[in-house]
């Protein structure tokens, strides 16, 4: 039973670190699609870690069933409201920078499909 | 233990200090907000505030022994899907409305 609260407390903490780290990426890196990446860390390490922490936390009870179900949900959500940010993001034509310059045209969403 | 009892010390420490660590996130994701100079990048960051708001909740459920915060944090994941879609829509089009100009098809 020991064993099980340490095991989530390494869980827990390491998704607070995760978040941590996430947010400072958030503010820190340059540009918007970059910026996605930090924004994904918190979504995926840091609520998982945290929402699995408490599910060891709370045992075979019913709040561990609706943390499940919680993390379910984030698991649906978050993935797909990052690809219709992104989506919306390229096609109102934002360019990402780039290190160097690139030889393949990207594939501007607002200038082929949607006028 | 269940959030319906209050946890020992050393668990409501260890709860303090997540709680702690997203409560910074959701600062820094404020200051990107306050920052972004487009609008995805507030959108992202209002996003990820909502992320941590469920993780928040469920957190100070456990921190306090209330087992029913827990049904808020659900029911807050869902809202900020909601809120998030409907923001991008209004992004695109300008409009909440179903009267969106037709999409010209692609060859």
């Amino acid at each position: 039973m020991i064993a099980l609260e340490v095991i989530s407390y390494c869980f827990l903490i390491a998704g607070a670190l995760f978040s941590i780290i996430g947010g400072i990426g958030l503010v820190r890196l340059p540009e918007f699609y970059s910026r996605m990446h930090g924004g994904g860390i918190t979504d995926t390490m840091g609520a998982g870690l945290v929402i699995v922490g408490l599910i060891l936390l709370a045992g075979p009870t019913l709040a561990a069933f609706k943390l499940f179900v919680i993390l379910f949900f984030l698991t649906i959500t978050t993935p797909s409201s990052s690809h219709a940010l992104a989506k919306s993001a390229l096609s109102k034509g934002l360019q990402p920078e780039l290190d160097v310059e690139s030889e393949v045209e990207l594939p501007m969403l607002g200038e082929g499909i949607r006028q | 233990m269940t959030p319906d009892l209050l946890p020992s010390d050393l668990t409501s420490a260890m709860l303090m200090a997540t709680s702690v660590g997203v409560l910074v996130t959701m600062s820094l994701a404020l200051v990107r907000a306050t920052l972004g100079p487009t609008v995805f990048d507030r959108v992202l960051a209002l996003n990820m505030f909502g992320t941590k708001t469920v993780l928040l909740i469920s957190v100070v459920s456990f921190l306090t022994g209330r087992s029913d915060f827990l049904d808020l944090a659900l029911l807050y994941s869902l809202i900020n899907f909601v809120g998030m879609v409907a923001l991008l829509r209004f992004t695109q089009y300008n409009s909440f409305s179903d009267n969106v100009p037709p999409r010209e098809e692609s060859p």
